[in-house]
């Protein structure tokens, strides 16, 4: 019989090799970032209610919208998802454990100091990173505080994480398998996953190599960015977006995964076009590579270069497409239910739908011009990453809780949740088009008159939008602790896949003899 | 009353671009929730694709995500439905990838159209440089011998809450940039420290002001009027306190403006070797340092600590004024201290050093004249 978990907490959770616990490490600090992202964007809504500066300087300001990026997509989502690969793939493929169980801790211990060193510079003379999340030279070199080779070194740290927890993942996948699952058989997630690692592996040390030639110019003499040395202040925002535009897939693919996985569930009907996805994720993966300048189409690019950018962007659609008509499909001529891990998945349809809309128009170079660096990107992307990403790793959570814990989450407060996020996510974001199209310049501490009305509404649902995140934690925290114990093994009704094979809850290890799948 | 109903009535029909053209009323630009049409051919490019891919998303999503909901509606389990088994269907999936392709094609044309609008900046009339920096433009008149900074004219009382906003609270600045009706009027665009960008919207014009590098805009249009728009590219600290306007003038009203600025420039030249007060230099200085300097060191002298050094007792501005004037001209390399050389006029840089020198308790007491920054220059 396979021993347990360490009865010392220290040695237990410190010293853990075991994928439920490092995947529970993982999502624990992904929900602490989140709070503390959020936290930050309370503090950039609080100061925009209203024209003029009120609570905050401008210098703080770009400080709080640098910060709430960069903990949010580095700290908040993508540790939430690598959290969630932790507890799954394995579960998922019938493997006892991840293939490289001691990198796995390494890769997530890494992560809580490379923050401190991140957040701890908001302390220090000069203040933290003030150059906004994509930090584009030269205001993030000659220009930036001293404190930006903090920065440059939590910005390593993470990189060195994901890679790990990347290479982790695909050996993983490729090896350990269950006898009869071949990788047309895998589940959505763990292909989803698959293809983001891969994607993770090739592009964070073009990130690294980025933010290398930074401190270079900061310390060192180069000029990499620099006109005046001969360096090119553009270069880096080529070298940027070819880690920046993966990256994006990399936050929304995992999300596609699961979605792919509780839309079955609760139609009671397999996926509809389960290779077509497959598909469709793959070739979304290669577009991420050669479509970067689309983030750059007011630089000055030669024509030719601002058309090439301009049709390979909008090619994008053709797979997103397939995959949203894949999902409706699957739930047509079902029979549906709608437990909050649903509702989350189907709110996540219909936002992702109307952010990728959003995406198709600022494809369009000419019509760029105006979009671009405005409210309106802002609305873009907090569409298709907090709507994508948040939307449905909450739904993963409600969906996957009652397996890890083998207690029930009140299904009423869920649903209470899930409303308040889905109307105060609205209120929050819809009105920042508005914002954009009516001319209000995004990483902006104060605006002219004419902006007062939708930044004051965007601000109510902003507040909104965070206290529905306390609930969702009081939620989580209650189920743990005293929600309905349950022990079935399949937990929802219509659920598919090894990871509904095992007792409720998950025993510490699962699958030490591997299943044979048919 | 029938008079006002139809106004309101007209100005609804009215694209909004219209009524921000003629005297800007905050109140009528508040419920705009539309990209503005703008005045020239590439704004209104840029707004006609931009409304034709409204209309295409509105269809499709209208389409899709109807049915999704008739879907949501139908095929509920509590209405006893059974669930099918089907995953795959060929013909629907080769549909569902071809026909959003083609459309895709279809919208490449007018995508491609308005493009080549934006870029067509040859043979211009008129060609004016656009500099940004840290947090101003400047604009130079090729050719005229005319040039000068715009900076943000709203004050810091009415940003901080101490006095009332005005009704063109951040919207308004020192001097606007002028331009005539019916020229096509190119834009070469740099930045001086950081990458700025320079946005007109009723223009369609946003392009990146980035150190090193020149880009091309142009604009042409025959509605006269005030236009503002933004900086959108991330700054620093004062990237929301750069406005942008511009105003169009009949071309008779714009060549008697060109020839006023030669004028003031050459009126301007003679005051160098005029000898200034001591206190004319305080008052001017004043003026100088809260619109150029204050935004970093502040406007109290003592800086941020760690990031700009305070001047109050600072080793330099109490030391000799030499010194102090080389650093106002060269800047200090490698730091965010940028050359005021091009920025600031001889009386401007003057002013500013001997308040700098005899503000906050400060009191070097000694006076520093236009003639003695031109000669530090002419030196170098």
């Amino acid at each position: 019989m396979a021993h347990g978990p360490s009865q010392n907490f220290f040695s237990r959770w410190l010293f853990s090799t075991n994928h439920k616990d490092i995947g529970t490490l993982y999502l624990w600090f992904s929900f602490a970032m989140f709070l503390l992202g959020g936290f930050f964007a309370m503090v950039i809504r609080a100061e925009l209610f209203q024209p003029g500066m009120q609570l905050i300087k401008p210098e703080f300001f770009v400080q709080m919208t640098t910060m709430h990026g960069l903990v949010m997509v580095f700290g908040a989502i993508m540790p939430a998802f690598v959290g969630l690969a932790n507890w799954m793939i394995p579960m998922m493929i019938g493997a006892p454990d991840m293939a490289l169980p001691r990198m796995n801790n390494l890769s997530f211990w890494i992560l809580p100091f490379a923050f401190t060193i991140l957040t701890s510079t908001l302390f220090m003379e000069g203040g933290g990173p003030n150059f906004g999340w994509t930090f584009y030279a030269p205001l993030s070199t000659t220009y930036a505080p001293d404190t930006v080779n903090y920065f440059i070194f939590g910005v390593h740290m993470m990189g060195a994480s994901s890679i790990m927890g990347s290479i982790n993942i695909i050996a993983t996948v490729m090896n350990m398998r269950a006898p009869g699952m071949t990788y047309m058989k895998m589940p959505l997630f763990v292909w989803t996953w698959v293809i983001t690692a891969f994607l993770l592996v090739a592009v964070m040390p073009v990130l690294a190599g980025a933010v290398t030639m930074m401190l270079m110019d900061i310390n060192f003499g180069t000029s990499f960015f620099d006109a005046a040395g001969g360096g090119d202040p553009v270069l880096f925002q080529h070298v940027f977006w070819f880690f920046g535009h993966p990256e994006v897939y990399i936050i929304i693919l995992p999300a596609f995964g699961v979605v792919s996985q509780i839309i079955p569930t609760f139609s009671r009907k397999p996926l509809f076009g389960y290779s077509s996805m497959v598909y469709a994720t793959a070739s979304i993966a290669f577009l991420s590579f050669i479509v970067w300048a689309h983030h750059m189409f007011t630089v000055g690019m030669p024509i030719a270069g601002e058309l090439y950018f301009m049709y390979a962007t909008m090619l994008i659609a053709v797979p997103t497409g397939v995959k949203v008509f894949n999902w409706i499909t699957t739930m047509y001529k079902g029979a549906l239910t709608f437990e909050t891990p649903m509702l989350f998945s189907i709110a996540f349809v219909i936002l992702f739908t109307f952010g990728g809309f959003t995406g198709m128009m600022l494809s369009i170079a000419a019509a760029d011009t105006q979009y671009h660096d405005t409210y309106f990107v802002v609305a873009h992307f907090h569409y298709v990453m907090v709507a994508g990403a948040v939307f449905s790793g909450t739904a993963a959570v409600y969906y996957w809780l009652p397996k890890w814990c083998g207690r029930m989450y009140d299904e009423t407060m869920g649903k209470v949740q899930f409303w308040i996020a889905f109307i105060a996510f609205n209120i929050t974001f819809m009105p920042q088009h508005f914002l954009g199209l009516a001319g209000m310049p995004r990483r902006y501490s104060d605006y002219g008159l004419q902006f007062t009305d939708w930044n004051m509404v965007s601000s109510i649902g902003a507040f909104l939008y965070g206290g529905a995140q306390l609930l969702f934690l009081y939620n989580v925290i209650r189920t743990i602790g005293w929600g309905k114990p349950i022990d079935d093994p399949q937990v929802w009704e219509g659920a598919e896949g090894l990871e509904w094979t095992v007792p409720t809850p998950a025993p510490f290890h699962t699958f030490s003899t591997p299943p044979v799948v048919k | 009353m029938m008079k006002r109903a139809k106004a309101l009535f007209l100005g609804l029909l009215r694209p909004s671009s219209l009524l921000l053209a003629g005297s800007v009323s905050a109140e009528s630009v508040t419920r705009q929730l539309n990209m503005p049409r703008g005045v020239t051919e590439v704004s209104q490019a840029a707004y006609d694709i931009h409304m034709i891919m409204i209309w295409i998303c509105t269809v499709i999503g209208v389409l899709v995500l109807g049915f999704m909901f008739y879907v949501m509606f139908a095929h509920r389990k509590s209405k006893g439905v059974t669930a099918a088994n089907f995953h795959e269907n060929l013909v629907v999936e080769v549909l569902w990838t071809v026909i959003p392709a083609l459309i895709l094609i279809v919208m490449a044309v007018p995508a491609t159209t308005a493009l080549l609008k934006v870029y067509d900046t040859e043979n211009p009339d008129i060609d004016i440089k656009v500099t940004g920096y840290q947090w101003k433009w400047q604009y130079e008149y090729i050719g005229e011998g005319v040039k000068f900074m715009s900076e943000l004219r709203t004050s810091q009382d009415e940003i901080y809450g101490r006095a009332p906003k005005g009704e063109h609270y951040l919207r308004e600045v020192t001097q606007p940039l002028v331009i005539p009706t019916n020229k096509k009027v190119r834009f070469l665009i740099t930045g001086n420290d950081v990458i700025h960008s320079w946005w007109v919207p009723d223009f369609g014009v946003k392009r990146d002001a980035v150190p090193g590098l020149f880009t091309a805009a142009w604009a042409k249009t025959d509605q006269p009027g005030t236009y503002v728009g933004e900086c959108t590219e991330l700054c620093g600290l004062g990237h929301a306190f750069m406005p942008v306007v511009v105003e169009v003038k009949e071309e008779a009203e714009y060549e008697a403006w060109l020839a006023g600025k030669k004028e003031e420039a050459a009126i301007y030249a003679s005051t160098i070797g005029k000898q200034w007060t001591f206190d004319e230099l305080m008052v001017k200085g004043e003026q100088v340092y809260g619109r150029s300097c204050a935004g970093c060191h502040q406007v109290n002298g003592e800086g941020i600590t760690g990031v700009f050094p305070a001047l109050k007792d600072s080793p330099i501005a109490l030391g000799p004024a030499e010194g102090h004037i080389a650093i106002l001209i060269d800047g200090v390399a490698g730091s965010a201290m940028q050359s005021f050389a091009e920025q600031l006029s001889e009386v401007e840089i003057a002013a500013v050093v001997h308040y700098e020198r005899n503000a906050w308790g400060n009191d070097v007491g000694d006076i520093v004249q236009p003639i003695n920054v031109l000669n530090f220059k002419q030196s170098q």
